[in-house]
């Protein structure tokens, strides 16, 4: 337990010294997706009776959300590769399960401060979704899901552009593809059993049910967690691959 | 294989290294590298970049996965009982792996969580290191505000907080100016004094000289001796010159001041007379200088 305490306050004293500019960091793209598509589109864009902005928001909490929680292995990267941090925790008496522990729940920590961010964005559009306990309960697990994946990955990079290149063919596809912009139904039959194997469809077609008051897909629920622990086993076991 | 004369020591060691290998593809860092360190004692690894002494570290304190071999750190094997080895030992790596964006005090404090010191053990463990290197006043700011010789200071307290039996400290006075490198040195014997077993590398000569009660000379991955400083040298004599010939450098060793200064009279170009050093010890082991 001390472990993962050490590990989670040192990223959450980096965050706290960071904070405002992670905060703007965080507004920016989430600014400019409302502007640009949710704003500028207003009414004239509608799915299942919402407006562009009700079904755009949900979904950016489920990119974000990605995005942000990934973003931890590029910490963990300049810390390993630049700084060479990483070998304090390899050299202290913690296990590899505290230090992954700590590094995800820091992870989902930026997740959680990311959706913060976007629903005070929303409040000037004037949208009203619902943000009960299965919203929450999404957005946790989705974050838990590319968090560990962020660990897992940024274990097994022997630099930082790889670090950069898994970025770009992983997380940059997802976040177009995964249901942020527009409804994975209206894509072939084909198309769609591809994009339902990616998490973030099934985060976002969770969150956006849940915000527009109705009821998600319990196999959300399922596949979520499920890939979290499966992301989690694999950084466990990355964490050796580290050491050289 | 024993790797030379005082590679084992009686009683049980500190340290102890039987048979480490380290390979890097076809590249051979270590090569069944044979040491036994006793308590209290400072030891010092001497050796060219690249002879395998940063390996040796980095392997025993958990950096780098052991390629063959066995080693252990005060009786703990440092794979069968990895976590309770590392709680044996404080490292101090040849960079500055601080947290720059944290202050000195946070820095500290993560060290004593990583090491489940009690909030109130690691309160004191801070003052007191701080106190012991020096940087008390400096508690609250950041590590990007400090020099480099501070910064190595606040590594050396971050080792030692947590009262390890053993301090690996890699190459800790590098790139830093004269008068820094003999503060650190004064704080090394410090240490040793109050009964930390201390493993150290380098390749500054002066410093092992100095600080050590047993140097090993290391090349290619190899030991080729073990023994006190005085001991190694003392085969040579105690005086050397250097004199330069169409052919390099050339050394020739006397057994007196005086032997020396005769045989230089005779030197038509010019030559500088000193007295016998480690180098002189690894380059008659290794036909290799150190530097």
């Amino acid at each position: 337990m001390h472990g993962i305490l050490a590990v989670y306050l040192r990223e959450a004293l980096i965050l706290k010294r960071r904070l405002k500019r992670q905060l703007a960091g965080m507004a920016v793209s989430p600014l400019l997706y409302l502007i640009a598509f949710g704003y500028a589109m207003g009414d004239s864009v509608q799915f299942g009776g919402h407006t562009y902005l009700e079904f755009l928001i949900p979904g950016l909490v489920a990119m974000s959300s990605m995005t942000q929680s990934f973003g931890i292995s590029t910490d963990i990267n300049v810390a390993r590769f630049y700084w060479y941090i990483f070998e304090e925790f390899q050299a202290a008496p913690v296990s590899n399960f505290a230090y992954v522990t700590g590094e995800v729940l820091a992870g989902m920590t930026r997740a959680l401060l990311s959706i913060g961010v976007i629903l005070v964005l929303g409040l000037p559009f004037g949208v009203v979704l619902h943000y009960g306990p299965l919203f929450w309960l999404a957005a946790i697990l989705n974050s838990f899901v590319f968090a560990s994946l962020a660990v897992a990955l940024a274990m097994l990079v022997k630099s930082h552009a790889d670090q950069s290149l898994l970025t770009s063919f992983v997380i940059t596809p997802m976040a177009f593809l995964g249901g942020t912009f527009f409804p994975v139904e209206r894509l072939p039959v084909w198309a769609q059993k591809i994009l339902f194997l990616l998490p973030l469809t099934h985060a976002s077609n969770a969150i956006r049910a849940v915000a527009l008051g109705e009821m998600p897909d319990w196999r959300a629920y399922l596949v979520l967690p499920l890939t979290g622990v499966a992301f989690f086993i694999l950084a466990l076991g990355s964490v050796n691959h580290a050491r050289d | 294989m024993p790797s030379g004369p005082g590679a084992r020591v009686r009683g049980k060691p500190m340290i102890r290294i039987d048979q480490l290998i380290k390979t890097y593809g076809s590249v051979k860092a270590l090569d069944g590298v044979d040491l036994h360190v006793p308590a209290g004692q400072l030891f010092a690894y001497l050796g060219p970049n690249g002879a395998g002494k940063t390996t040796t570290i980095r392997i025993l304190t958990g950096l780098t996965k052991l390629g063959g071999g066995r080693a252990s750190l005060n009786g703990h094997d440092i794979e069968k009982d990895a976590l309770a080895a590392k709680r044996q030992c404080g490292l101090v790596p040849q960079y500055i792996n601080l947290d720059s964006e944290l202050t000195v005090y946070e820095n500290l404090d993560i060290h004593g969580r990583l090491f489940d010191m009690k909030p109130a053990v690691r309160e004191a463990g801070i003052n007191e290191m701080l106190t012991y290197v020096e940087l008390r006043d400096r508690s609250d700011s950041l590590v990007k505000q400090l020099s480099g010789g501070m910064k190595r200071r606040v590594m050396v307290a971050r080792a030692l907080m947590h009262s390890p039996r053993i301090l690996f400290l890699d190459e800790p006075t590098v790139g830093l100016d004269a008068n820094i490198r003999r503060r650190i040195w004064a704080l090394i014997k410090k240490i040793q004094q109050d009964g930390t077993t201390i493993f150290l590398t380098t390749h500054y000569i002066e410093e092992a000289e100095f600080l050590a009660d047993r140097v090993a000379f290391l090349d290619n991955g190899r030991i080729v001796a073990v023994d006190a400083p005085l001991k190694l040298m003392a085969g040579l004599g105690k005086w050397a010159i250097d004199w330069l010939t169409d052919n390099g450098m050339q050394t020739s060793y006397f057994p007196s001041r005086e032997a020396a200064r005769e045989s230089a009279a005779v030197r038509e170009n010019g030559f500088t007379l000193r007295r016998v050093n480690l180098e002189d010890a690894f380059l008659s082991l290794t036909g290799k200088k150190v530097h």
